[in-house]
């Protein structure tokens, strides 16, 4: 059953890479919370319930409901266009997020680790991969920001592959996870909304040497 | 102790923030400064012994930790000048001395941190407030650089979560539980190496946006940019200074093990490649904070090569990071002197500063001699110390490669600062020039010096630190 989240959850990467609107991205957001609410029950069994409780609120509640809605916020509130604005055609997009997931596979036959799933490594590696793919190839910084969130979730995932002996680490990972993304979407994005009233990435180029 | 004085720094952030009243706010200040020293002498008795469980004053920290100490003063009190020229509210006043302690807090506590997870959670703690710092000014200048600031710095502590995580796999078979580095090191040949490379890999390019070095050194330009000089003195020194902690410690781990060579090796790319990008910059940069910016960058680039080279050249990596903690400051608090005389960073404005400001313009000089690591400079033995240990590890290429580089540095910098210093700039009205004062110099001509006496004639208990320190380096 975690397989069958986990698989799903590297075929959201592919839809988001097709994705034209930002409202899709968002969607897809959603569904990833979902599936690491999921994956987190499945996956935890050891943990204590208090601790366990905690993890599985901050996936519903903040990966899968606060953030994305927030940046749907965020968009109504600078007026900002619904397009995605890649700098490459869906196409060649699709082709490379593929070609993340099966790099990331070859990579893995090469982990010589009884004590990992690979599956884990798998999704969470492909995860990291394409949201710095999608950082680099759209043009809005509300997509940036998505990017980053992608590789949140990459990085949580992970984390649960070691979290029923380090719940710690889980922990400090919904630290990243919060406050990471409220520096980020919280305190700045209201800014960039106040001094720009277009918050497009091209604006941002006057820092350079 | 630890815990009473991070409380302790919180409370004063918390109430410099709300605070408005102009006495009670020096009063803070100075406040944190005396419990700060207080902080590091206590350290400083109690080396090496473990407190609330996940910290640890070994050598390295306390040395770094007393270097701070020493800067933060001078950096307070620009910080003082700075706000009383710029004509600031009460209410940013308040948040740039807030911001300023939370940073030199959180620098503290991870210098002395014996745990990675906890060393993490400062690296958020700085991120945090350097980017009020960046902010300050409020324009869309600074919120581009704080933007960038803020994106590239969570890209860079998921990078080091990421390693943890992988530190924690290679950790999983040998049965270690605490991730402090004492048990990680004693249990060094339990631990899986694939996934060590890995943790590595992920922890040393999430530093690298704190420390300055390819590929994440971006960030750390712009912030030193856009936030007050003052602050980027902190930026350039403490902050840097707490990316080489963090990068040392997990280095230290390596050195146990077979994978040390790649390690270096990685390192070492890493290393001549920032040298190589702060050349290209500051051999055309024309805007003169930048090329200070820059210019951290190229020391930390030696500094690391030192640290992959080992031998004598872990000694002096460590000698140069406290030496360069001293100069380059200096350099940054003078900035705001020039940005009051001439109102612009571009060196394309600016000129015959000896006639506008003597004894600035002579700190000017003195720095520009001791970051260019020229004798008298202390910075000298530090860098001296460098190529010899590149020397005798036989890699003479790259040796011969960072001289070309380290030359053409002189010259781009040493350009733009006779530029600055002896050539007449090209419209100025001297109507408007303020007269500044020679005792805003004081502290700058006291931290050049420092960095001398420190290389020339070391204090026992200081050499006796950093020996200590090495010997974390296998």
């Amino acid at each position: 059953m975690t397989d069958i989240l986990l698989i799903a959850f590297a075929i959201t990467l592919l839809f988001m890479s097709i994705a034209n609107r930002i409202y899709t991205y968002l969607n897809i957001l959603i569904v990833q919370g979902f599936i690491l609410f999921g994956t987190t029950l499945l996956t935890l069994t050891e943990i204590k319930t208090a601790n366990l409780i905690l993890i599985l609120l901050e996936t519903i509640v903040f990966k899968a409901l606060a953030v994305p809605m927030f940046i749907k916020y965020i968009i109504k509130r600078n007026g900002i266009t619904r397009e995605a604005e890649p700098y490459l055609p869906n196409f060649i997009s699709l082709i490379i997020v593929t070609a993340i997931i099966v790099i990331t596979i070859i990579l893995s036959s090469a982990v010589e680790d009884t004590h990992l799933d690979k599956t884990f490594f798998v999704v969470a590696l492909s995860n990291l991969f394409t949201g710095l793919y999608l950082i680099v190839s759209r043009k809005k910084i509300i997509t940036h920001v998505i990017g980053y969130i992608v590789i949140e979730n990459g990085v949580f995932i992970l984390a649960l592959a070691v979290g029923n002996e380090m719940p710690m680490l889980v922990n400090l990972g919904i630290m990243l996870d919060i406050f990471a993304s409220v520096l980020i979407l919280g305190v700045f994005f209201n800014k960039i909304g106040d001094v720009l009233k277009d918050p497009d990435v091209n604006l941002l180029r006057n820092l350079k040497d | 102790m630890p815990g009473i004085f991070l409380i302790e720094a919180i409370v004063i952030s918390i109430l410099l923030y709300y605070n408005r009243i102009t006495a009670v706010n020096y009063l803070l200040v100075i406040l944190f400064l005396v419990s700060l020293w207080a902080f590091s002498f206590y350290e400083y008795f109690h080396l090496n012994t473990i407190q609330l469980e996940y910290f640890k004053p070994d050598a390295l920290g306390i040395l770094l930790l007393l270097a701070m100490c020493i800067v933060s003063i001078p950096a307070f009190f620009h910080g003082y000048r700075y706000i009383v020229t710029h004509d600031e509210t009460p209410h940013s006043r308040g948040l740039f001395f807030s911001a300023m302690v939370l940073l030199i807090m959180a620098c503290s506590m991870a210098y002395l941190s014996n745990h990675i997870a906890v060393t993490w959670i400062f690296v958020e703690i700085t991120t945090l407030s350097a980017s009020m710092l960046i902010y300050h000014h409020r324009n869309i200048r600074a919120l581009e650089g704080v933007w960038k600031y803020v994106f590239v710095c969570a890209i860079s502590i998921t990078f080091i979560y990421i390693g943890i995580l992988f530190l924690s796999l290679s950790m999983k078979e040998s049965g270690v539980e605490y991730m402090t580095f004492d048990s990680i090191m004693e249990n060094y040949d339990k631990l899986n190496l694939f996934w060590l490379k890995l943790a590595f890999l992920f922890i040393f390019t999430g530093f690298t946006a704190k420390i300055g070095l390819v590929p994440m050194y971006t960030a750390g330009i712009d912030a030193k940019d856009k936030a007050p000089a003052p602050a980027g003195a902190l930026f350039s020194s403490v902050l840097m200074n707490m990316g080489f902690v963090g990068l040392y410690r997990v280095y230290a781990i390596i050195s146990l093990t077979e994978i040390q060579h790649w390690a270096s090796l990685i390192m070492i790319i890493s290393a001549v490649l920032s040298i190589f990008v702060a050349t290209v910059y500051m051999t055309h940069i024309k805007n003169i904070k930048r090329m200070f910016a820059y210019s951290s960058i190229e020391h930390m680039g030696l500094v690391i090569l030192g640290l992959a080279v080992g031998g004598i050249g872990v000694y002096a990596a460590i000698l140069h990071v406290i030496l360069h903690t001293f100069v380059k400051p200096s350099l940054f608090f003078q900035f705001s002197q020039i940005y009051r005389v001439y109102q612009s960073k571009s060196i394309y404005d600016v000129g015959h500063y000896f006639k506008y400001n003597k004894a600035g313009a002579l700190v000017i000089l003195l720095a520009f001699i001791s970051a260019t690591a020229m004798p008298p400079s202390g910075l000298f033995i530090s860098e001296f110390l460098i190529f010899q240990s590149l020397f005798e590890s036989r890699n003479y290429f790259v040796l011969i490669f960072v001289l070309i580089l380290l030359t053409m540095i002189i010259w781009g910098f040493g350009s733009n600062i006779f530029k600055l210093l002896f050539t007449p700039p090209l419209t100025i009205n001297e109507d408007n020039i303020p007269r500044i004062r020679p005792r805003e110099s004081y502290t700058q001509f006291a931290l050049l010096a420092l960095a001398i006496y420190l290389a020339y004639n070391p204090p026992a208990m200081f050499v006796q630190l950093i020996q200590e320190a090495t010997t974390l380096i296998h």
